[in-house]
């Protein structure tokens, strides 16, 4: 007599549809937040930035520094905006960000060099942003080995370096030209998924105690796992939805591969879909009203974009944070998706992702169900 | 449990945290009656209600409501009772039909379209079934909620205060309707703060700071009461008043435009303590006390219990 009826889920997920469909801000949301966040992220974040504003203060006029700011500009990570008079000059450049780096060639640098004297170079560099430099230095770094080596022919040979006794050979795997897209917008899918089912059905819910009509609906012989899965299969349709949008996005504008296969993807996308879902249960059967459980969905949100590994590596936090980051389900999802679109991994590759994602699941699912209230108590 | 009652609950209790709003309530609930639920706002009326129906569970006493245990039986309780609550509570952004066929559907009425469209007719409504309905003004969303409550036709009818902030015209047409229903078999119990909606109930309860003060026909109650009422007429009356208030053996002195009602327990205290006043330009005359007088004077009374427990 106590069993789940198929047609009172019907009831409420026919309602929630029409409800859904009705409200145009919450439609807005669903559609609006994956095109913004694609735009953002996809097109104005770049942690690989090119061409950062360079000053070089040279008191040495030579074949040698001309070909070294040649090939430092070369790398395109150095782009020469200014040439300062003075040293104070050279650091006013660099204090108001006119120039991130000063390049110091002193007086005598070609002659010292000739005569085998070892000279230096000074690069300054505004580490303030520590990430936008750190390519640029690494860069320049490897132009001292071979930059004068066709000057040094004939009677300068003997100033060219030796070659190290062993070769590393580096071989950038998977996104050998270091796009950031190819990182972000593969991201991107479970970070508008996690922002947006969270909220979405937090405030469903919280919605209708706060309009009154939850009591009417308890009041039925709706039973609560209906009530709950109700709530959450239209959500894991809208959920599809812009997945689909995403990955339509990723595939034709920001041309990401598609190394796997993208019906395991859509498939490993249900267990996220559905775990964010019941985070979202879960917050509406403690919030008292819509402020309420927009606030927890921030609170969830903030440490899942933070941590996961979406935007800082993970392997660069603490412990203590990727122990935080471990319990999220986006950081597996992060890497899953990114396995499977740029990795082209397969389900054995993908599944150690996975079942994080079930657990965590069906914890949300259990505890959001546990605290649903059918009584009003 | 006795079955001549649709609702027969004993001792009923309920805390929230260590707040008791419900004091060992018992009411019984004959089939086929008007049962009017009264007393000030906050006193446990809806507390109780939602109790009665399966919706919280007592935190001690026990009780049948249609036969099933209300705190066994809960989801049976919940399909068969029809109950509509104090607040609003269909979807404002859903139409009127929608709303119905919502609830038609949560029920599992298998000819819930027909019974939508018969309810539909009923109200009148089948002409603005596509309207959404937040747009419908108060006494119209009062009347939808009770034919939803009504569209899988139940034997109970649970109204929480179903006439608030409603205008006397809607509440007139409202309380035909609850007749009407009554005459077909339906038992309801209705909560309201509205004397004139008690004198239209079979019978009644009282119930105040969470304890039931009183239960029966309106002349049981009236009579129970044993209340004194003298009503004067006559010119300056509010100084009357004042005077009047002044004496111990009378309860309360009550303004009813140009009549005033003092109203007593002790009878004989009463007539000795008016004496002196019974002289022009006043004529008085007594009177059977109304239901209201009987509230004001009961609920006077369990505020000094009230506060005497407490301290």
């Amino acid at each position: 007599m106590k069993r789940f009826s198929i047609q009172r889920l019907c009831a409420i997920i026919i309602k929630e549809f029409i409800q859904m469909k009705r409200d145009r801000l919450t439609f807005a949301m669903i559609v609006a937040i994956p095109l913004l966040q694609l735009i953002l992220f996809g097109y104005a974040i770049n942690s690989n930035p090119k061409y950062l504003p360079t000053a070089v203060m040279s008191s040495d006029q030579s074949a040698f520094t001309r070909r070294f700011i040649r090939s430092l500009q070369d790398t395109t990570y150095f782009r020469v905006v200014s040439l300062p008079k003075s040293e104070a000059m050279a650091q006013k450049l660099l204090r108001t960000n006119r120039a991130q780096f000063v390049l110091n060639i002193p007086s005598d640098f070609s002659r010292d060099l000739i005569r085998g004297k070892r000279p230096s170079l000074l690069l300054t560099v505004d580490t303030t942003d520590s990430m936008a430099a750190a390519n640029a230095i690494a860069a320049s770094n490897i132009l001292t080995k071979d930059v004068f080596d066709h000057l040094l022919t004939g009677a300068l040979s003997y100033l060219r370096p030796t070659p190290p006794p062993f070769n590393l050979i580096i071989h950038a795997k998977y996104n050998p030209e270091l796009i950031t897209q190819y990182n972000i917008v593969p991201g991107l899918i479970g970070v508008v998924l996690t922002m947006t089912m969270v909220i979405i059905t937090a405030l469903a819910m919280t919605r209708e105690v706060e309009r009154g009509t939850m009591e009417s609906l308890l009041a039925t012989p709706a039973r609560p796992l209906e009530v709950m899965l109700g709530k959450v299969i239209p959500y894991i349709i809208v959920g599809y939805l812009q997945l689909f949008l995403i990955l339509g996005a990723a595939y034709f504008v920001f041309r990401i591969p598609a190394e796997g296969s993208l019906f395991l993807l859509c498939c490993a996308a249900l267990p996220f879909i559905a775990a964010n879902l019941s985070v979202g249960v879960m917050f509406s059967t403690a919030a008292k009203n819509q402020l309420q459980a927009t606030q927890m969905s921030i609170f969830f949100f903030l440490p899942s974009i933070l941590l996961s590994g979406f935007m800082f590596p993970f392997y660069g936090m603490p412990v203590w944070a990727q122990k935080i980051g471990s319990i999220l389900p986006l950081t597996y999802f992060l890497r899953m998706t990114r396995g499977i679109l740029l990795k082209g991994n397969t389900l054995a590759d993908a599944w150690p992702n996975i079942w994080p994602i079930i657990l965590f699941m069906i914890i949300a699912l259990f505890v959001g169900v546990m605290r649903y209230r059918q009584t009003l108590d | 449990m006795s079955s001549d009652y649709i609702i027969d609950v004993q001792n009923l209790c309920k805390s929230f945290g260590d707040k008791e709003v419900v004091h060992r309530v018992n009411l019984q609930v004959k089939s086929g009656e008007i049962f009017g639920f009264l007393g000030p706002n906050g006193s446990g009326k809806t507390t109780t209600i939602r109790m009665i129906c399966g919706l919280l569970k007592p935190t001690s006493g026990e009780g049948h409501c249609l036969g099933y245990d209300i705190i066994k039986d809960a989801y049976q309780i919940k399909k068969e009772v029809g109950y509509m609550t104090q607040q609003f509570s269909l979807y404002e952004d859903l139409t009127i039909r929608e709303n119905l066929e919502f609830t038609g559907r949560v029920y599992q009425l298998k000819n819930y379209k027909t019974l939508v469209n018969e309810a539909l007719e009923n109200l009148g409504l089948i002409g603005r079934q596509n309207q959404l309905t937040g747009t419908l003004s108060g006494g119209w969303k009062r009347r939808l909620a009770l034919a939803g409550a009504m569209l899988h036709q139940p034997k109970l009818l649970l109204l929480d205060e179903p006439t608030a902030g409603v205008d006397p015209k809607a509440r007139r047409q409202f309380w035909n309707e609850i007749h009407e229903l009554s005459e077909r078999g339906i038992t309801t119990l209705v909560s309201t703060h509205y004397m004139d909606e008690a004198e239209r109930c079979h019978r009644l309860a009282y119930i105040a700071y969470g304890s039931l003060l009183a239960t029966g026909t309106i002349p049981d109650v009236i009579k129970n009461a044993g209340l004194t009422m003298w009503v004067v007429s006559g010119e300056n009356l509010n100084k009357l008043a004042n005077q009047l208030r002044e004496l111990p053996a009378i309860e309360q002195v009550t303004v009813f435009g140009k009549e005033l009602h003092v109203v007593g327990t002790d009878k004989k205290a009463l007539a000795n303590a008016i004496k002196p006043f019974q002289k022009k330009p006043y004529t008085w005359e007594e009177e059977l006390a109304t239901l209201e007088d009987v509230f004001i004077s009961l609920v006077g009374k369990a505020k000094d219990n009230f506060y005497l427990i407490k301290n």
